[in-house]
Order: structure tokens, then C-alpha cells, then sequence
């Protein structure tokens, strides 16, 4: 079936499987392979993307839910070559190790913020429930999360 | 298809972590058996991803099934056998002195089992693999801790000489020893490239990854501790049955580790340790952040607790009276290490300060005086570890500084996150003040770097840092040379700022030479040093972990509350690298003291293939961690540095297991298996309150 996703401000029109998922269009089609794959049951949020700006998961979202929609990833948050505050927090406090679930986490973060713009360390842990890592223990990512909520204020 | 079995290795373990051979061998797909779900059966290739899915699920088998071997004590059963051309299933073994005398000699004895529980890895990127095969040369890229490992194991298995081949490792998404080398999966991969000669990809799903990338831990141990009433520990003896699944595919080495590090820190008189280890139909066990140490941690810690609760003594003193003394080292234990330096008093002290442990004594008290329904539990672990267990393999580097002022590192190590290319890059700018933005980095490419280990068992920074070093020392030299040459002075006059990355005349800073003018003044325009280092013998890095938990007597369920650690592993490079492998470490045991297990039906069916039945630990389960700062250097290498990198796996799950125990010993309890779910508290805590109203 034909789809038509705007990804990071640019449209792109294709001609997928009617089964293919976000996370495989945006891979595979629209070469954008930041958003990770960590599992199947939607339980790891590495594939986590913004959908006209809702963090979804996108192992869990057909490309054709997808169609007609904004997609953000997190080759879209940087603006004028400026990593976004939580790309920057991540960097900063140390927030990532192998880096695999970190597209996920900014993105979950960025959500996250926009939601509750000043989180206590008890309410980003709960946030990122949906979020794993295996690296980091989390204690940087909270720290960053915190930090990014500082800079935003 | 079916590929070629790779060539049979000994039958016998010789020691070294290799795959066992002979009547154990592992095919590279299964014929004519299938020992365990997530055992390949057949390889399918198709042009694209959802092709592939609906091409497998043509693939009809018809399974006969067999009896199934669960668990560790029917492992070792040999009711049934999972070779029968091999008259058993114990594959490795080392003899338990059964020795009771020094135990008869004791006031007090206590004897139990502990399950120290299969736990899956979980690196966030599961495997992945791909190959292509042109002009004769097969190209393997892979998600591994050891490039040139990874080299030699696709050499041995597809009979093609190791210069033809060449494993790149590109960045990896986490190992924790999962990854170390590659598996039967991806030396299929790399065959069937070869045979159809194009290039071929793949990448398993999840609930592939928990069913067939190794597995964790797998030990039932029973354990013996008996001292005397004033807490001083007079005999231990720990039994091993290693559950390693239905392939050996590192020897014996897990509870070899376990038997070698039994008696921890103490300087007990009289300890005895061997194990079994037996196969299961099961996902192979191997190792997982730790590998065998966790395991030795987490029963002389719980035999400690035990034998305190026994003669009333709080569990610090215990450990106190009965700690190796700073004045000993280096220590010859006696299951056979030689520990180098360690303060261990001196990281319970800090800790127990850092954590505030008398007052939370207090606050205790306090509860189980009220009936608090919430009870609060204070757990102690204190540890130490062996890292870069293979010492003798050593580690290469290669450092060449280039016309251009530049500096490139190539290193026998692999990163899977640790952060290898800012630490080694700071190694040598510390050495040659070259500033880290000009230094480049390079990792996991074996036409490259043909030569090197990799990343296991917390050796990087101790060998392949200190290779970097090296090769830092013998690049100042040699530029020294030639810096003397050109400024026409005596090579003993002539400095390096390393502040500035200046070489000049001692005392004439109108002489400075830069790196781009020391390197252009060669004859090939750069200066190269290429070396590889190796360590006389292990390091044991220590530490203690204090945990505070918070347990509801109404539904068993666990709360952490606080947890601190002392990680003391040498002279520190990078604070912030350091701290990043302590926090994860911790994480991943506290996951096994709380959540994580891997279960099987009676017929071997997996009930934890995917993330949403395995209890990975997330978020909301964890508090942030406090870790104290110490730094006990070894003298076996330049950088005075022993491994970080499963410290905090090993210090904190006896901690936590501790702790939980604690917070309901007055209720009688006093030992819970791990993961300490809420149905397993809740069930001890009424047992308890059975057995004492009876």
C-alpha cells in the first residue's frame, strides 16, 4: 500500500507491505536507523518516536497508522546543528554507555518534559518505566532528565 | 543446507575457556537431537525481512520428544543423558573435600543450600551479524566483545586460514559477556555468505535472544560455615552443581571461578570447595557480567549473615573479626589465588559511614518495637573479585603520531560501552600532550589489528590501557630522539611540556618543537609504536556494598531505599567512566536479588521469552546509587589499576539478598532464595510465623 510519512520535516512517500512497522519504515525506507529495535512485546522503548509529537513506540505502530501523520526521531531534534537540552544532558551527565537505547530514552525524555516540565527524580523513574537499559543502571539517565528540566526552566 | 560441524576438540577441559569437544561438541546446527528451544534447526535466507518470517514459518519439523534434565540436582542425576555416546552429563567436575573435622571443632555450625538463580543477559542490542564473501575474502561483521577472537573461532570452525578472513566489530549495543567471541549463530551466518558467495544479514528478535543467547549464573550450592561464639569463622566448604545448560561453551569455568574466589575476603583456617557442573535441556549458561564471582560472593556473604544471625553478633562485627589483614597481602588464599593489595576493613568502614549504619540500626529498632507493618532491612556485602583472569594473554596497541601533529590508537580491546576511546585517549595525552581531540581511537577491525584479546572479564584498562601506555612511553622516546637530533642538543636535555605538547631544550622554550615537526622530521613521516602487553598474574579489586531496604510484612513486597557502595579497583583513570560501570553493575545485581529469573515448564518449555514475561529491572525499581570514592592501587602494572567493570554485579546482590532477609529476621526468618519476589517474602514471613506458633 501506498503511505505518506512526514519524518523530521520531510515527506516521504512509499510503497510498503501493508504489515511493515514504524520502526521498519523509518529503518528501512526512510534510512534513518537511530531508532532502535530492543524487543518484540513493546516492553523496551529503544524504537520510542514522537507521532505529531506523543511519544510512541514505534516496534508497535504500523507505517500505515503512520500515514498522513509527522513522525520525530532523534536525527529530527537537533535545530541548526545545536543538540536539543536532552541530547545535551545525555552528553553532559554521561547518560549513555553502548548507546543503543538512547534514541529511545531522549525521545521518551523529550515527551516526558513536555508533559511535566519540572519532574521530581520519583517522577521521572516512573516516566521511563517503558524504557530499558542495560548499561547505565538509569542513575545518569535520571540525571540527565533532571538536568534537561533545569535548562528548560 | 546443513553446515559442516566444526572440528572436534579435545574431549577433556584443559582449563581454558574454550568450548568443550569430543562427545560434547555443539553443531553448528542440530542434527538428528534438539537439546534445547532456541537451538537452530534449519537456516532460511530471503531477500527481505518479512519475507524470512513467512518462509520459517514453512519450515515443518516433526520432534519426537525425549525425557527432559531441568535443574541443576537432575543435571548432575545422570538418569538421563543429553550425550549418550558420553556415559554422563557431569562434563567437568573438581572434587569437595568432605572433611568434617574442622567443622566438629566448632561452638556453632550452619549448613544450607542457596540457589543462585539463571538469569538472562540482555544486552539492549540482542546478536547481530553480517557477512559477505568476495575476491575470496569473507568480511564478518559482528556484535562481539573480541574481534580477533571472533577471527580464530570462524577460522577453526569453517577451515579457512585467519588471514582470509576479516571480523570487523563496529559500535556494539552491550555484552556483559554474552558477547564474548561469537556463537554458532553468527558462524552460520558467515558460512552461508560464503557459500552463496553474497552477503547475507541478521538479527535476532528478542524472544530469539532470550531463548538462545547464553544465559547467567545457574548454580545450587551447598554451603558449610562453622566458628566459634565470639564470631571468629573457623571452616567453610562450598558444593557446586553448575547447571550450564545443554552445551559447555566456556569449559568449566564458571564455577571454577566460584570454587577459586569461595572464601572472599576472610582469612578463614580451613576451606574446602569443588563443584559439578552438569548438562540440562536448557539455553547454555556462560558468563554474565561477573561470570562465577557473583556467585562465590553471594554464598560466603549469605554463609556470613547465616553464621551471625546463629551466635547473635551483628553482621559487620562478624566480618570485622574475620577479615584478611591489610599487613598480609600479597595473600595466598587457600582454594589457590594470590590476592595483590586490598584494605578491606578500611571499605566497610567507609561504607557503613557513608550509609549512616548505626542510625538506621536504630530506626529498626524502632520499627519492630511499633509492629511497623513496613520493616526496614540493612544488608552488607563485602567482596573481592579476580579481573584480567587471563593476565598472560595480555593486550596490544599500536600508537602512531603523524606529520600532521596527530595521534591514532589502535587497540586490541573492544568497547561495548565502556567509553575505550575516551580512556585510552586520555592515556595518552596525559602521556604526550597531544590534545584528546586529535587522537583517534580505533577498535574492533582485524586487517587493522590482527593481534589482540578483547574485552572480558574487567581486563581492558589494566592490560590494554597499559599496552596504550606503553606505546606512549616508547613513542616520547623515540621522538626524544629525534626531537635531540633536530635541536642539536643531548637527548637528556631535551623535555616534553605535556601541557602544551612541546618538546624543547630544558630551560629554552625558543626551541619548542611541536609533534608535527618531531613526526615530519622522520624518514616515513610519523613516529609508530606498536606493543603488547602482558601482566605477571590477576588483580583483585574489593569493595563493600551496603544496602537499606524497606519491606511490607503484608505483601512481602520490596522497596530499596538506599544503596552505597566502596568499588576500590586501583588508581581510577576516569571518575565519570568509573562510575558508569559501578551504577550498571549494581543495577544488574540488584536484578538478580529482586527480580530476574529464567524459568522452564516441566517439559523445558521457556516461560520467559520475551521482555514482557522476563522481569527486567527498570526505572521506578532502583534508587540512585551513592558511591564512595577509594583507591587501593596494584603494583602489576604501570597504571596501578585492577578492572571495574562487574564489580558492582558482584558486590550488590548479596547486599540486597542480605538486607531483605534483615528486615524480617525477627520474625524468624532467615534465609530467602533468590529473586526475592513478593510471593517468596511474603511466603517466608508466614512459614516463619507457622513454625514459631506451633
Amino acid at each position: 500500500m501506498k503511505v505518506d510519512l512526514t519524518v523530521n520535516g520531510k515527506e516521504i512517500t512509499a510503497d510498503v507491505e501493508d504489515r511493515m512497522l514504524l520502526v521498519h519504515f523509518l529503518r528501512d525506507v526512510a534510512d534513518l536507523t537511530a531508532t532502535n529495535i530492543g524487543c518484540d512485546t513493546t516492553s523496551c522503548g529503544a524504537c520510542t518516536v514522537l507521532l505529531d509529537g506523543e511519544s510512541v513506540k514505534s516496534c508497535t505502530v504500523l507505517a500505515a497508522q503512520a500515514s498522513g501523520h509527522q513522525v520525530t526521531t532523534v536525527e529530527g531534534l537537533a535545530s541548526n546543528g545545536a543538540m536539543h537540552p536532552v541530547q545535551r544532558a545525555f552528553h553532559e551527565q554521561h547518560g549513555l554507555q553502548c548507546g543503543f537505547c538512547t534514541p529511545g530514552m531522549v525521545m521518551a525524555i523529550v515527551s516526558l518534559l513536555k508533559e511535566n516540565p519540572h519532574p521530581t527524580e520519583e517522577q521521572v523513574r516512573t516516566g521511563l518505566e517503558g524504557n530499558l537499559c542495560r548499561c547505565t543502571g538509569y542513575h545518569n539517565i535520571v540525571r540527565a532528565a533532571l538536568a534537561a528540566s533545569e535548562v528548560s526552566s | 543446507m546443513t553446515p559442516a560441524r566444526p572440528p572436534p576438540s579435545s574431549g577433556e577441559w584443559d582449563g581454558s575457556p574454550a568450548p568443550l569437544g569430543g562427545p560434547w561438541a555443539e553443531p553448528l546446527l542440530a542434527i538428528d537431537t534438539v537439546r534445547f528451544v532456541g537451538e537452530p534447526v534449519a537456516v532460511v535466507i530471503t531477500d527481505g525481512r518479512y519475507q524470512g518470517e513467512d518462509a520459517a514459518d514453512l519450515v515443518s519439523v516433526d520432534y519426537e520428544p525425549l525425557p527432559v534434565v531441568l535443574g541443576p540436582t537432575a543435571a548432575v542425576s545422570d538418569e538421563i543423558l543429553l550425550f549418550p555416546a558420553a556415559s554422563t552429563n557431569v562434563c567437568v567436575s573438581q572434587a569437595c573435600p568432605a572433611d568434617d573435622t574442622p567443622f566438629d571443632a566448632c561452638d556453632v555450625v550452619v549448613e544450607r543450600d542457596l540457589v543462585n538463580q539463571r538469569v538472562a543477559c540482555i544486552p539492549m542490542e540482542g546478536r547481530a551479524t553480517a557477512a559477505s564473501y568476495e575476491n575470496g575474502k569473507l568480511t564478518v561483521w559482528a556484535s562481539s566483545q573480541n574481534a580477533q577472537v571472533s577471527r580464530f573461532i570462524l577460522a577453526g570452525a569453517l577451515g579457512v586460514a585467519p588471514d582470509q578472513i576479516r571480523v570487523v566489530v563496529p559500535d556494539v549495543g552491550g555484552g556483559f559477556g554474552a558477547k564474548i567471541g561469537i556463537d554458532r549463530d553468527t558462524i552460520t551466518i558467515a558460512w552461508a555468505a560464503r557459500k552463496l558467495g553474497r552477503a547475507l544479514r541478521w538479527a535476532e528478535t528478542r524472544s530469539e535472544n532470550l531463548v538462545a543467547m547464553t544465559q547467567g549464573r545457574g548454580q545450587l550450592q551447598h554451603i558449610k560455615i562453622g566458628g566459634s561464639r565470639d564470631g571468629r569463622i573457623l571452616a567453610y566448604r562450598i558444593d557446586v552443581i553448575q547447571d550450564i545448560g545443554a552445551y559447555a561453551r566456556i569449559g568449566g569455568l564458571l564455577p571454577f571461578f566460584t570454587c577459586l574466589m569461595a572464601p572472599g575476603v576472610y582469612d578463614i583456617p580451613d576451606v574446602q570447595a569443588g563443584f559439578r557442573q552438569g548438562f540440562t535441556n536448557t539455553t547454555p549458561v556462560s558468563a554474565y557480567r561477573g561470570a562465577g564471582r557473583p556467585e562465590a560472593t553471594a554464598a560466603i556473604e549469605r554463609a556470613v549473615d547465616l553464621f551471625a544471625a546463629e551466635i547473635g553478633m551483628d553482621p559487620a562485627e562478624v566480618r570485622r573479626r574475620n577479615f584478611i589483614a591489610p599487613d598480609k597481602f600479597p595473600f595466598q588464599t587457600k582454594t589457590g589465588a594470590l590476592y595483590d593489595t586490598g584494605r578491606y576493613a578500611d571499605g566497610l568502614d567507609k561504607a557503613l559511614a557513608a550509609a549512616g549504619y548505626a542510625q538506621f540500626r536504630e530506626e529498626q529498632e524502632r520499627r519492630r518495637v511499633s509492629g511497623d507493618p513496613r520493616q526496614l532491612g540493612i544488608g552488607i556485602s563485602c567482596y573481592v573479585e579476580i579481573t584480567a583472569p587471563d593476565p598472560d594473554l595480555g593486550e596490544t596497541a599500536k600508537l602512531e603520531v603523524t606529520e600532521d601533529g596527530s595521534a591514532t590508537v589502535y587497540t586490541g580491546s573492544n568497547a561495548t560501552g565502556q567509553g575505550h576511546r575516551t580512556a585510552w585517549a586520555m592515556l595518552v595525552q596525559d602521556e604526550l600532550g597531544i590534545p584528546m581531540d586529535q587522537i583517534t581511537v580505533i577498535h574492533g577491525d582485524t586487517d587493522l589489528i590482527p593481534a589482540g584479546v578483547g574485552t572480558h572479564g574487567s581486563r581492558s584498562l589494566q592490560l590494554g590501557g597499559s599496552a596504550v601506555h606503553k606505546a606512549a612511553l616508547e613513542v616520547k622516546d623515540e621522538a626524544r630522539h629525534h626531537a635531540a637530533e633536530m635541536l642539536e642538543a643531548a637527548e637528556a636535555d631535551v623535555v616534553l611540556d605535556t601541557a602544551t605538547g612541546l618538546w624543547q631544550v630544558r630551560g629554552d622554550p625558543d626551541t619548542a618543537l611541536s609533534w608535527a615537526q618531531v613526526a615530519g622530521h622522520t624518514s616515513g613521516g610519523s613516529l609508530i609504536a606498536d606493543v603488547s602487553f602482558a601482566q605477571e598474574r590477576p588483580t583483585f579489586p574489593f569493595g563493600t556494598h551496603v544496602s537499606v531496604v524497606e519491606v511490607d510484612t503484608e505483601t512481602g513486597q520490596v522497596r530499596m531505599l538506599r544503596h552505597v557502595t566502596v568499588d576500590d579497583a586501583g588508581t581510577v583513570l576516569n571518575p565519570v567512566l568509573t562510575e558508569g560501570q559501578r551504577h550498571g553493575g549494581i543495577a544488574q545485581g540488584v536484578a538478580q536479588a529482586l527480580l530476574e529469573e529464567v524459568l522452564y515448564d516441566a517439559d523445558g518449555n521457556p516461560l520467559t521469552s520475551t521482555l514482557a514475561d522476563y522481569a527486567v529491572i527498570s526505572p521506578p525499581d532502583l534508587p540512585s546509587f551513592e558511591l564512595v570514592a577509594s583507591e587501593t592501587p596494584t603494583d602489576l602494572n604501570p597504571l596501578g589499576a585492577k578492572g571495574i567493570g562487574e564489580a558492582g554485579s558482584i558486590g550488590s546482590t548479596p547486599a540486597v539478598q542480605n538486607a531483605v532477609v534483615d528486615a524480617v529476621s525477627h520474625l524468624g526468618v532467615r534465609h530467602i532464595d533468590m529473586p526475592a519476589t513478593p510471593q517468596r517474602v511474603w511466603t517466608a514471613i508466614n512459614e516463619a510465623w507457622k513454625a514459631s506458633n506451633q
